[in-house]
């Protein structure tokens, strides 16, 4: 479909429209006058604005969209004495009637104030206003405005518009909004309000629902009976939604822990060392991404999409050195004790919280998302927020580069052979000391990326690390000590059984009984889930 | 390294920064103990609760300098004692003895969880102390040693309630309850929840959610509100989460699109200084319900806020609640100790009801009987740049009540130590305890 053609067809009917809008809405005596509403924008009571706010919305004046719009981008200012309404923009003050610059404006012109009151009114005007925008995705907008505003003055637009609307998602939407107005018309015929329900059964959201439900005491019974049947109807299916809801938070959980667990897995799981300053290392990760971010910020603004992709090497060399500089100066003398490798470096992660808090503050930073990652998207019945999504895409990503690491490199090798024969291969020429120090560093580095990532979900502060160093063990442990894939499955399971617990035991009650659970599976298999068989274990 | 080798190292080179040199106190003899009043600063400056009790450490020490530069109170300088209870409950009982016995402070200005306070509670009754606590709190208590200063629930959680069921408010007809599962949330949501069943919302009206401290996963619980939400009835959540969990529930708010002009979400534990760790832009219009905020035009908020950036030297700094809390029961102390003419504890806090202190809302707050203070109630509304709007304030100050008026054991009890020397009073039975 050729773009250009589609646009100007597009803008001659929003033409057409406005100038067939004023008979629509509106009586045609008030039509133009809309000076009844700026007085009432010079009362400085949401009440009044409000009200105002739906007047303009109707009265088809040339400029109410521009009125309205300056509302919401708080440009509309107001002076009480002299009842002057004025936009103010970058080029001057605008009387608000007119759009002529005002020559002397009033001392006295502040802000018209919103609250949730107005910014409804705001976006039931706007939606009213926008119906007829070229812009599909402004269109699609408008109509839930409308749909949530259920605007009877919309109703002949949205008649008028679905007929010709050739963008199938906004026409749905379209018919939605339709059908929420004609659901709650009082004067409309049963036959049509019952019609309604079931368009709105069609639609099969959580917000058909509410629509659905929220029917005045005074409906006719057919009406109110047919719109419950639709409202349970879809509650049916989203029961079904609710489940697979259930799998893939766990999912997303589960992959938040793997991230948390995996450098440790590494640390503790390959080379046995407990090392409670793990979280410590998450937490200088998302630090780096801090300072990453507000680099960008303040010398290269457009690189911001791109800030993850940067600290995520930074965050491995951070954390990575940090760890090599605590295996070596530290935990290598600690060797066979891991009592006091365990006090060691709790010690280590209290300096190194109490150091973040001396430099960065104890306050929260701010770690912004990166516009690919901010929002949510929907299949079906089930939000989801690409900041999650990414994590479970990156969670993976990263498991399968250390697996290949450990598998496919001649370093993973090493570290693997010095794990499970120290004396051999130290006798076949393997630098052991030196390959004890690369593998901490690199379990160290996986943590400082996990901190990258986990900086987009939590809060940026000195103990972020804290409230997963227990998560990560859990993890560990009960995937088993020493696996990779034992990890894996581990944090999954750990979160998918989560994440089903919740809904019926709360939040704390479900933790706990997770936690009853990893005791009870433990006293059965002491070596968690993928044990480790062999002559690796005795030793 | 050697910088952060102890905290007692830390804290050493804090008091000679100060000008008290706090180790060497002991040694300095009695002479130069008595040419100043001491004050204790009992917060946490490390472990979880720094986030929010390092600010107050620094209005205390703000409020000190400022107080000396006037020339301190009865003639004498002011002198600051920091100590550092690091987040641990038990800890900050063994502090505040330290404070009292060894440092012979006259007051103390301290402690933020309602956990730390009750722990602290039996030291400052036995050594017979006074404790200045800032914080909003649950109430039911009052003691003659604790003089409160934030709001108890009836200058917090009840107005807010009233708001959001007026029609600016939005009349709002079904309720979230969501809380930190402990003393305080738990004690607020009973009263909450009485107070909606006396106002005529049905039980399955009210939806009440726990979550432990720190949770970081709010996916379950955002799409359970927003499925309570679509009962057709206008929903809104009443939210005492606290700490860090506000963060990632708020990032998770606005991920999935849950706007205030849907499900507003009134908070009593967020305030500037935690909204500085989130980009606000998607919050837009949620609300918070305190006695002060940063944006209230005053003044002498105005004036309280530009001396403050000026002795933090951080042109960001912002100010809250707690804060304010601190301003106003520091003036009070010292007017106190003028009026009673010594530091003497026992008889500043006979001297304390009564005494009146300009607040930065444009009022003067007056100390109590019951211990507590009289405040206006604000609600705001998230804006942008992590400030809030006032959209609502109550037409005078309310007095703190210690004892609420909605739950049963609660209803007949009465705190007074002016007229009655009790803090718990019972109007029926007509016996103190």
């Amino acid at each position: 479909m050729n773009a250009t053609v589609h646009r100007l067809a597009r803008s001659a009917l929003l033409i057409l429209a406005l100038l067939a809008a004023p008979p629509f809405l509106g009586s045609a005596a008030h039509a133009q006058d809309i000076s009844g509403a700026l007085a009432k924008l010079t009362a400085d009571s949401y009440a009044d604005t409000g009200e105002a706010i739906a007047a303009l919305a109707t009265s088809g004046h040339p400029r109410a969209a521009v009125i309205v719009e300056s509302i919401r981008d708080g440009q509309l200012e107001f002076d009480e004495p002299s009842k002057t309404v004025a936009i103010r923009t970058a080029a001057g003050v605008l009387d608000a009637a007119t759009g002529a610059a005002l020559a002397t404006p009033p001392a006295g012109l502040s802000p018209v104030r919103v609250n949730n009151r107005v910014r409804s009114a705001l976006a039931a005007a706007m939606g009213a206003l926008t119906l007829m925008s070229p812009d599909p995705a402004k269109r699609r907008e408008a109509a839930e405005a409308v749909f949530k505003s259920r605007d009877q003055g919309a109703l002949a637009t949205l008649e008028a518009a679905i007929p010709k609307e050739a963008d199938a998602g906004v026409r749905s939407a379209f018919s939605a909004a339709r059908a929420a107005i004609v659901l709650y018309k009082t004067d409309a015929t049963e036959d049509a309000r019952v019609a309604a329900g079931e368009v709105l059964r069609a639609r099969g959201d959580q917000d058909a629902v509410a629509t659905l439900r929220g029917l005045p005491a005074d409906t006719p019974k057919r009406v109110k009976d047919a719109a419950e049947i639709a409202a349970k109807s879809i509650e049916t299916s989203l029961a079904l939604w609710a489940s697979v809801q259930n799998a893939v938070y766990g999912v997303s959980l589960g992959s938040v822990l793997l991230l948390a667990a995996i450098g440790l897995a590494i640390t503790f799981g390959v080379m046995g060392i407990i090392n409670m300053a793990h979280g410590e290392m998450v937490m200088l990760g998302a630090y780096t991404t801090f300072v990453v971010q507000e680099v960008i910020r303040a010398h290269a603004p457009g690189l911001f999409d791109w800030s993850l992709a940067i600290a995520i090497p930074l965050a491995f060399l951070v954390s990575g050195a940090v760890g090599v500089v605590l295996e070596r100066g530290i935990i290598r003398f600690l060797y066979g004790r891991p009592l006091e490798t365990l006090l060691a470096t709790w010690g280590v992660s209290l300096i190194l919280q109490q150091s973040v808090r001396s430099i960065f503050g104890a306050n929260n930073r701010e770690v912004g998302a990166p516009s690919w990652m901010s929002g949510s998207f929907e299949v079906g019945a089930l939000t989801m927020t690409w900041g999650r999504l990414w994590i479970v895409v990156f969670a993976l990503a990263v498991f399968v580069g250390l697996i290949l690491i450990l598998k496919k490199t001649p370093a993973g090798l090493q570290m693997r052979a010095v794990t499970q024969n120290r004396s051999m291969a130290s006798a076949m020429g393997i630098r052991t000391p030196f390959v004890d120090a690369l593998t901490f560093g690199l379990g160290c580095g996986i943590a400082g990326i996990a901190g990258v990532a986990l900086s987009q979900i939590d809060n940026v502060s000195p103990n972020l690390g804290q409230s997963y160093i227990i998560d990560s063990f859990m993890v560990v442990v009960f995937g088993g000590v020493g696996n990779l894939w034992g990890t894996l499955v581990g944090a999954l399971t750990l979160g998918v059984v989560n994440k089903f617990l919740e809904p019926f035991a709360g939040a704390v009650l479900g933790k706990i009984l997770v936690l009853v659970l990893i005791i009870l599976f433990i006293q059965k298999r002491p070596r968690g889930l993928f044990a480790l068989k062999g002559r690796a274990v005795e030793s | 390294m050697s910088k952060f080798v102890s905290d007692a190292m830390t804290r050493r080179a804090f008091g000679t920064l100060v000008g008290a040199a706090i180790a060497s106190g002991a040694f300095a003899g009695a002479a130069a103990a008595a040419d100043t009043i001491k004050v204790g600063i009992l917060h946490s400056l490390s472990g979880t609760m720094a986030i929010s009790e390092t600010t107050l450490k620094d209005t205390m020490l703000f409020l000190i300098d400022e107080q000396n530069k006037k020339g301190g109170v009865l003639g004498k300088k002011l002198e600051a004692v920091v100590v550092d209870p690091a987040s641990n409950w038990p800890l900050f009982a063994e502090k505040a003895r330290e404070l009292i016995t060894k440092d012979k402070v006259s007051a103390v200005f301290g402690c933020w969880t309602s956990v730390s306070r009750k722990s602290v509670l039996p030291v400052f009754k036995e050594l017979n102390n006074i404790l200045f606590y800032p914080v909003q709190y649950e109430g039911e208590e009052s003691e003659r040693n604790v003089f409160y200063t934030g709001a108890a629930p009836n200058q917090q959680a009840i107005p807010a309630v009233d708001y959001l069921m007026s029609k600016d408010g939005g009349e709002v007809k079904r309720w979230v309850l969501a809380g930190t599962d402990y003393v305080y949330p738990r004690t607020t949501n009973k009263i909450l929840e009485a107070y909606l069943k006396a106002k005529g919302v049905a039980a399955e009206d009210i939806m009440i959610n726990y979550t432990p401290f720190g949770h970081s996963d709010w996916q379950t619980i955002v799409s359970d509100i927003k499925k309570f939400g679509s009962a057709g009835k206008k929903t809104a959540v009443v939210s005492t989460i606290n700490g860090d969990a506000n963060v990632p529930f708020y990032k998770e708010l606005g991920n999935q699109g849950l706007k205030a002009t849907d499900i507003p979400v009134v908070a009593f534990s967020v305030g500037e200084e935690e909204l500085a760790g989130i980009d606000t832009k998607p919050l837009l219009g949620h609300l918070a319900a305190w006695n002060y905020f940063q944006s209230v035009k005053d003044p002498a908020n105005d004036a309280f806020i530009a001396k403050w950036k000026e002795f933090t030297k951080n042109p960001k700094r912002v100010t809250n609640d707690p804060m304010e809390a601190h301003v106003i029961g520091f003036q009070m102390w010292i007017k106190a100790m003028e009026k009673a003419g010594t530091a003497d504890p026992d008889k500043v806090i006979d001297a304390l009801p009564g005494i009146e202190a300009v607040n930065l809302t444009g009022g003067v707050s007056k100390m109590l009987p019951n211990h507590h203070i009289t405040k206006p109630v604000l609600i705001g509304e998230i804006k942008a740049d992590g400030q809030f709007d006032v959209v609502w304030k109550t037409k005078g100050l309310v007095p703190g009540d210690a004892w609420t008026d909605f739950l049963p054991g609660s209803k007949d009890l009465e705190a007074d130590w002016v007229s009655l020397k009790c803090g718990n009073y019972n109007t029926v039975t007509k016996k103190c305890g």
